[in-house]
């Protein structure tokens, strides 16, 4: 038999390892375009102490490790690139403790996103966390991990930012906890110790994040929705700010898509809120409607659609589900998502428009602004027919495009894949890059962990 | 291009200028009204022509059998005095373009129903009142190859409708079939009001879903049993264009034993202000919500245990507003299920 499969059966149990290329075949793709790439093993760990186990025999055999959460990054990021362990962290999944007064909640990093929006809601209704609009089997962790963004991005930021504490195991095998579950049982605060920040952001490649602690928010009982459309693009960050200065917003997402007719041409701002009674929610709808965007309506430039309560339930259900991966058929979409100054909204619009023309694909574009217009994660999605490899090529190509355009207007790219890690990393200041090179030479001698991700030459 | 057929004459003649000193949102006496109207037939600007909150009231309104509201929408599209927000117009005309294939041609026997637009509501045409009944339209991908395009007077888009409507009529027609009930007032609206008035002819006989039901009950007569309800009936805009079928409303009620009166009623009948929020003019969102307001406090005075709708946008806008002050919220064809002992999904 195998000796590293001997071994890994060793950590884990016979029933949660596997070299079967059927098994292996399933963590050899992601969702998008990536090429796939077999690993040689399939792991399931259920502890800290085995994920150490199986870094530790990494590190003796000089073998990839690729962690894993839902595998749903759609940009390759979970794709084993160089073989090796596919490290699947999903059995991992115990939601450890609910702070209710503290308002966090402390997490193994197998536990999903839907996981712990069912559990709050059955067991704390007074708090939420910031659900991504991601499948719900999309975990915590890996959404931390990629710096992630939710639907309470505009008042608190990006998901990471959510942080309170983090448990690490580091590519050599030793278990590192950051924030105040370092010196002390509680998990409430991220800050001020030392800034460690070695783990967000960098995909997987300089350890694994095996617990952590999540700020939550107040869970109000009534949610409302209004969307207000516009023609005219350049109108959108002047209204966003407007609509930020009320700070009476959840989520705030601008749309444009070619399909259904009906939104092509224009830009649907969504504003998401919640209140506690349906007088606490007039008053933010009045505000929205007759005192920030009067101007607009009554101009006839901008106006809220009447929405039934249906749509109203359909825009405010968690998470939502994209359509756009259809327009193709065959069921395949990647998007570009990128770090954005708001006011880039108008030429990310048009630009992106051109870039799925020229690839004949129908344009998708969206904003979801984070923070109080600080930034918006703004995304170009390019449906692909899976079965059809002239369709996979056009969509990679309208990436890459679209990578090349985020960089090109003063953005950075979010969870990006090899070739947007590429151009970030050309385009970084050089002392920065070779900070980065030197702290992954520190942390992964070995250069095990998911090797081919954020490699600086 | 199809014109209007409106006759000048016949508002000079007119004694009352009931299509504007009757309308219920807007303050017009006789003299007042007049002279609006010579000045709208004349292609001048009104005050009318900001203010209308576009209620197809003051069709129904005219009996000089004139088409005041047609020609207010022309105008108001002419001098560009749209009542919505210009995206909000162009989402609209974008919406009834068909963009998932064509459609499916069926043969079909009568009594033939086309459920328009709203293939999603075949669910309504269920039973004994719909057995021997075949179907056009239901197709969800397909709808808009029969979305009557009657919506867009909202929009002060008639050129949208006089240019596509040829289109859908041929699509209609290509079934063969010599009368079509429709589901919605707005269809039949379209086909018995607007069509004739822009002079766009339509080579089936439109059919409406209440002189249908009203029929189809009475020949299921021994079946009815009373429901001994009170009830409020929801009038939607587009039943103005076709007051010489209202009466089946009250034929219906009579028949299965409901009891509707009330205040807001008939050509009194509130909109159910869906489309006034949305519009431009200043105030548009409270005055919607005072129409609901004073709508619903009326079916609460008279008692009303269930509202009955035919119109889809009325229902969105108003099934949960009544459903929270407790009442049913209920389509008139599966009121007239329940009265012959059949039980429509969701009914308690």
């Amino acid at each position: 038999m195998d000796s590293i499969y001997k071994s890994l059966a060793e950590i884990v149990g016979e029933g949660y390892v596997s070299n079967q290329p059927e098994e292996l075949f399933i963590y050899s793709y992601d969702l998008g375009t990536t090429e796939p790439h077999r690993p040689d093993y399939a792991v399931a760990p259920r502890t800290t102490e085995e994920v150490q186990e199986i870094v530790k025999l990494a590190n003796k055999e000089k073998i990839p490790i690729a962690p894993l959460g839902g595998g749903l990054s759609l940009a390759g990021l979970a794709v084993p690139l160089r073989g090796g362990i596919a490290l699947d962290l999903k059995r991992m999944d115990s939601i450890i403790e609910v702070n209710e007064r503290a308002r966090y909640v402390v997490v193994e990093c197998g536990v999903s996103q839907g996981q712990l929006s069912s559990y709050l809601e059955k067991h704390h209704p007074n708090l939420r966390h910031s659900e991504p609009g991601a499948p719900p089997q999309a975990t915590i962790a890996g959404n931390i991990a990629i710096h992630g963004q939710g639907d309470l991005a505009q008042p608190y930021g990006f998901n990471s930012d959510m942080v309170n504490g983090l448990e690490v195991v580091l590519p050599t095998g030793e278990v590192c906890k950051f924030g105040s579950c370092s010196i002390s049982p509680n998990w409430f605060t991220l800050h001020p110790l030392p800034d460690l920040g070695l783990f967000l952001g960098w995909s997987g490649t300089t350890g694994i994040i095996t617990k952590l602690s999540l700020k939550l928010y107040p869970s109000k009982k009534i949610k409302g929705v209004e969307q207000f459309v516009v023609e005219d693009e350049e109108l959108v960050p002047e209204i966003v700010y407007k609509i930020t200065h009320t700070e009476m917003a959840d989520d705030i997402v601008a749309f444009s898509q070619a399909i259904p007719p009906m939104t092509s041409g224009l830009h649907h701002i969504n504003i998401l809120m919640t209140a506690d009674s349906e007088k606490e929610l007039e008053f933010k709808t009045g505000l929205f409607w007759d005192d920030i965007l009067r101007e607009y309506i009554r101009n006839g430039d901008g106006g809220f659609l009447n929405l039934s309560s249906a749509m109203k339930a359909g825009l405010t259900r968690r998470p939502q589900v994209s359509k756009a991966s259809d327009w193709k058929k065959g069921g395949g979409f990647e998007y570009v998502g990128a770090i954005m100054p708001v006011e880039t909204y108008p030429e990310c619009y048009r630009r992106g428009v051109e870039i799925s023309l020229r690839h004949d694909i129908p344009y998708t574009v969206l904003g979801r602004i984070i923070g109080r217009s600080h930034a918006m994660m703004f995304s170009w999605t390019y449906a692909f027919n899976r079965a059809d490899p002239e369709s996979i090529r056009q969509a990679r190509e309208a990436l890459h495009e679209s990578d090349d355009l985020a960089l090109e207007l003063g953005g950075t790219i979010w969870k990006p894949g090899i070739y947007g890690q590429k151009l970030v990393m050309e385009r970084m200041d050089p002392n920065t890059l070779k900070l980065m090179k030197k702290v992954k030479e520190l942390l992964d001698p070995n250069g095990i962990m998911n090797p081919g991700n954020w490699e600086v030459s | 291009m199809f014109e209007l057929g409106f006759d000048e004459r016949k508002c000079s003649a007119c004694q009352t200028g009931d299509c504007l000193t009757r309308c219920q949102y807007m303050d017009i006496d006789k003299d007042t009204a007049k002279a609006e109207m010579r000045k709208i037939i004349n292609g001048e600007d009104s005050f009318v022509l900001h203010d209308c909150v576009t209620c197809y009231a003051c069709e129904e309104y005219c009996k000089m059998g004139n088409h005041p509201f047609y020609l207010i929408v022309e105008r108001q599209e002419e001098l560009n005095i749209p009542p919505l927000p210009k995206p909000l117009i162009k989402r609209g005309v974008q919406m009834g373009i068909p963009f998932r294939g064509e459609p499916t041609i069926e043969e079909v026997k009568e009594p033939t129903l086309s459920l328009g637009v709203f293939p999603q509501l075949g669910y309504l045409t269920q039973g004994k009142l719909f057995e021997d009944v075949s179907f056009i339209s239901t197709d969800p991908r397909k709808m808009f190859h029969f979305f009557c395009q009657l919506m867009y007077l909202h929009y002060a888009r008639t050129s949208v409708i006089k240019e596509r409507l040829p289109g859908i009529i041929e699509t209609i027609a290509k079934h063969n079939a010599k009368e079509v009930i429709f589901l919605h007032d707005e269809c039949y609206g379209t086909f018995a009001s607007y069509a004739p008035a822009v002079g766009i002819e339509v080579p089936f006989k439109p059919v409406h879903l209440f002189e249908y039901l009203y029929n189809r009950l009475k020949e299921l007569k021994d079946d009815i049993k009373p429901l001994n309800l009170k009830v409020a009936y929801q009038r939607p805009c587009s039943s103005r264009l076709s007051s010489d079928k209202y009466h089946f409303v009250d034929d219906i009620f009579n028949l299965i034993g409901v009891d509707s009166e009330r205040e807001y009623v008939g050509e009194n009948a509130l909109c159910c202000a869906g489309t006034i929020v949305g519009q431009r003019k200043e105030g548009r969102r409270q005055l919607a919500a005072d129409v609901q307001r004073r709508n619903i406090e009326d079916m609460i005075n008279a008692g009303a245990e269930v509202c009955v709708f035919n119109c889809p946008a009325c229902f969105d806008t108003l099934a949960e507003l009544v459903a929270q002050r407790g009442m049913r919220p209920i389509y008139m064809s599966d009121l007239c299920r329940l009265a012959i002992g059949e039980k429509p999904a969701g009914w308690r």
